[in-house]
């Protein structure tokens, strides 16, 4: 178990080196100077924009840009915005609140997801099923600002239930409707993966053996149906998480959420290659991690599932 | 079963969610008179400043509305966009290019430090020199010793004579330098900024009606809390007791919580509401022109624009375009169609200036005029107009090039870049090789302003290279003129030329579009769109 661990960590080295070289490439690559782009409508001098270009190493070919911005990386140094703001102080403001309404989303999709599955699945072919299917179908064919922008008109301006925005701080309380619009977007495809799953464990052997040795449905149902159905839909919530918190740039902007996709989007279109870089590279990390904590709970769920050395 | 669970887990949070939305707005109830709260709180719209609060080093929206609160220049701008004197005693001056500038006596900053003529020439001096690099230099151009190519770091055009006096004196002559000096790049530092300037943009001090409410008060990507500074007694003397700064990433969430109650003043309204927002809120939203200036640029350098060609080609151009239907259809009047080539809200604006029928739509007299130009050389290839597609541009390019597809019967579209830096790099490298869009926002309140940096020959941002000897003159001649009246006389005739030569096609002045809750009264909207902050009064 440990020497699996160390393996999969060892793993991210490479993929934190790759991708940090990748995205650092791609944003090299805009067309564009980000310096112009900082004087708006007016044409700044040339010598203040070669100034300015030598303070952020832009000046310089492509590779040095890069190692030097590695060298800072492994000297703990994230580099600065054009703000003048360290990119740490902006990845620690914003992560936790993108975080947090990650953390929600998932909450709501197990929740509700998992939930509405199950029924569905046990009642093959029902009214209940019929219906989950229909309002799933509605929820993924409606694009996701649609449904953001229509959910804050209507609970929060209308109802006034919520704020229309989040406030300073990001509070839990007013992150819930962000979270719950985020979360239609995978909340389709959570129920008919739950419900396709309890369908085809029902089917199994072990499961007719439960049954005839004569245990209560109770107990059928969420300790052999439900946890072996759980494997592929906690495998599609672990990418989702990931998901989540790189796409939450519609749900942000929406709900002004101070959060990472607003910071990412607005580097991009800026041109930040640091703060760009640094913001991906923390998401990749996370992505590993949570992979990896997934690929471990899969013991859990499935004792037959055993990690070797 | 789980069902129901679910709901009442939902019922639950919904049920927090109000319960914290209440807590929210219940806020400090002191003072209940009628006429509003000295010491209430008012929220307004913003977004993250682009660069610390350096006042030399900001040159956008969010972070100028900022340090227009905390800080006080030497003058201010009423709502006329008229100057009126805030730290300045007095400015005079004889013949336009030596100005004796005078500070009130026993100003301070809000450490307590005073402001002298050192706290104006030292900023000053910082703003210019070239290694500091910063976005607003070019203001000080025209200050004696001013240069682009070597770093000058005192300026010999500034001279401290004494704690409330200084001189400036000018390369040449410019009678509009006075209405310049309300705009951020001049405001005034104090001693210890210079301690630390990167620790200062964080916690900057000021010395304005305003200032940042403790350490920190700048709370990134989220929003600036400022307070009332008590050391503040010039005439913008805040009628409330506070400024909450809210940013916000999207038009479309600042006018969410407007109509939610969240915030009570804005200056932006989406595009999604610009239609229905006029009735929804009524006398509680304004709709007035702004000193935004928008065409597009033809360079003189295209095949078939230049010389009696491109004359008669430019004047058809902009007779075949409907600028009226235009602004009322695409921009639902967030725009008006223009009528000169600076602003309706700046002093010596005229409708009546000689040559600017050719901005009256006639799709006859334009397809004469093009004929004309097809007999000196015939027309080729496809008109187009470059624009960056991330700024909201393509509906109006698509319109403009229709009209002229129908009106000229020539092909025409639009050239998107698919970002701003993108587009804006293409044309200061002069590599694009089509017309392309243009604006200007004024950096101050006159007509020079709209015309010198734009149009004068090798001009900072003369981006379509447009050069016209006689037009340089008038501006100078202009410039020269201490008499505000006598130099915008000479500054319509400058324009003239323009409708002459046409070196950018006018389009249409943008407006600001605004609204405030019940709450607050006494909102006007200033001449650069923001609203007066210290006059607004707030019931609670």
């Amino acid at each position: 178990m440990a020497g699996y661990i160390v393996r999969r960590l060892l793993q991210v080295i490479p993929v934190l080196l790759g991708t940090t070289f990748l995205i650092y490439f791609m944003v090299f690559a805009m067309p564009g100077d980000p310096v112009v782009g900082l004087f708006g409508d007016k044409t700044p001098p040339p010598a203040v924009v070669e100034e300015l270009r030598a303070r952020y190493n832009l000046d310089k070919p492509f590779i040095v840009q890069y190692l030097l911005f590695l060298g800072n990386i492994l000297r703990g140094d994230l580099g600065v915005s054009f703000s003048g703001q360290p990119v740490a102080d902006i990845l620690a403001q914003t992560f936790p609140v993108t975080l947090r309404l990650a953390m929600l989303s998932v909450f709501f999709l197990m929740v509700a997801g998992i939930s509405v599955g199950l029924v569905s699945g046990l009642r093959k072919g029902g009214i209940f099923d019929a219906s989950a299917l229909v309002v799933s179908l509605m929820l993924i064919s409606v694009p996701i600002f649609v449904v953001g922008f229509v959910a804050q008109y209507v609970f929060a301006i209308q109802l006034g239930w919520f704020r229309p925005t989040v406030g300073f701080g990001a509070p839990w309380s007013e992150l819930v409707l962000p979270a719950l619009v985020l979360a239609t977007g995978s909340f389709a495809q959570i129920v008919r993966l739950t419900r396709s799953s309890v369908i085809e464990t029902e089917g199994q052997d072990f499961v007719r053996t439960a049954a005839s040795k004569g245990l209560s449905r109770r107990r059928i149902v969420p300790v052999h149906i439900l946890r072996n159905s759980l494997i592929p839909v906690v495998t599609y919530l672990a990418v989702d998480f990931g998901v989540l918190m790189v796409g939450a740039v519609i749900t942000e902007g929406i709900f002004n959420v101070p959060g990472v996709g607003r910071t990412v989007y607005q580097a991009i279109i800026r041109g930040e290659n640091p703060t760009v870089v640094a913001f991906v590279t923390i998401m990749v990390l996370i992505y590993l991690v949570v992979n990896l904590l997934i690929d471990l709970f899969y013991a859990v769920l499935d004792p037959r599932i055993r990690y070797a050395k | 079963m789980k069902i129901k669970r679910i709901g009442v887990v939902a019922i639950a949070l919904a049920a927090a969610g109000a319960l914290t939305l209440s807590g929210c707005t219940s806020g400090d109830t002191g003072a209940t008179d009628e006429s509003g709260s000295s010491t209430a709180i008012i929220t307004t719209n913003g977004s993250e400043p682009q660069n610390p609060l350096i006042p030399t080093n900001t040159n956008e929206v969010g972070g100028g509305k900022i340090l227009d609160s905390i800080f006080a220049g030497l003058i201010f701008y009423d709502a006329d966009g008229a100057p009126v004197n805030d730290m300045a005693e007095s400015i005079e001056t004889e013949d336009a290019q030596h100005y004796t500038i005078k500070i009130k006596a026993d100003q301070t900053f809000s450490n307590g430090e005073p402001v002298t003529a050192n706290s104006f020439v030292d900023a000053w001096n910082y703003g210019a020199a070239l290694d500091n690099a910063q976005l607003s230099s070019y203001f000080f151009e025209s200050i004696e010793g001013f240069s682009y190519d070597v770093n000058v770091p005192e300026l010999p055009g500034l001279v401290v004579v004494d704690d409330l006096t200084f001189e400036v004196t000018l390369s040449q002559p410019e009678s509009d330098f006075p209405l310049r000096l309300g705009y951020s790049a001049f405001f005034p530092l104090p001693e210890s900024a210079w301690e630390d300037l990167e620790a200062f943009g964080e916690n900057p001090i000021g010395n304005g009606p305003y200032m940042l409410d403790g350490e920190g008060a700048w709370k990134h990507n989220e929003k600036i809390d400022l307070v009332v500074n008590p050391d503040y007694q010039g005439p913008r003397q805040p009628a409330n007791g506070g400024l909450d700064i809210i940013f916000y990433a999207t038009q479309d969430a600042s006018y969410a919580d407007l109509q939610g109650g969240n915030v009570d003043v804005v200056d932006q309204i989406p595009p999604s509401a610009l239609g229905t927002y006029e009735d929804e809120f009524g006398d509680r939203s304004v709709n007035q022109a702004a000193a935004i200036f928008q065409s597009f640029t033809i360079p003189a350098r295209l095949p078939h624009f230049s010389g009696e060609e491109g004359e008669l080609r430019r004047a058809a151009i902009s007779k075949a375009i409907n600028r009226e239907e235009i602004t009322d259809v695409i921009f639902e009047g967030a725009a008006t169609a223009t009528h000169d080539f600076t602003s309706p809200v700046i002093d010596g604006y005229s409708e009546e200036i000689p040559g600017s029928d050719v901005l009256d739509f006639d799709a006859d007299a334009a397809k004469d005029l093009w004929a004309q130009a097809d007999a000196i050389a015939p027309w080729t290839g496809t008109f187009q107009i470059g624009y960056n597609a991330d700024g909201g541009h393509q509906a109006w390019v698509d319109a403009v090039a229709n009209q002229l597809k129908n009106n000229l019967g020539i092909e025409a579209s639009g050239n998107p870049f698919p970002t701003f830096a993108e587009f804006r790099t293409s044309v200061t490298d002069r590599a694009i090789q089509t017309p392309f869009r243009s604006g200007w926002q004024a950096d101050y309140p006159a007509l020079f302003n709209f015309l010198g940096p734009i149009y004068g020959t090798g001009a900072g941002s003369n981006d379509g290279d447009y050069s016209n000897p006689e037009f340089d003159t008038l501006l100078t001649e202009g410039l020269a003129e201490t008499e505000i009246d006598a130099a915008n006389e000479k500054f319509q005739q400058a324009q003239e030329i323009l409708f002459k030569d046409l070196p950018a096609i006018p389009l249409w002045y943008r407006t600001v579009n605004g609204a405030w809750s019940e709450q607050v009264e006494n909102v006007q909207y200033g001449w650069n769109s923001v609203p007066l902050y210290y006059q607004i009064t707030k019931s609670e």
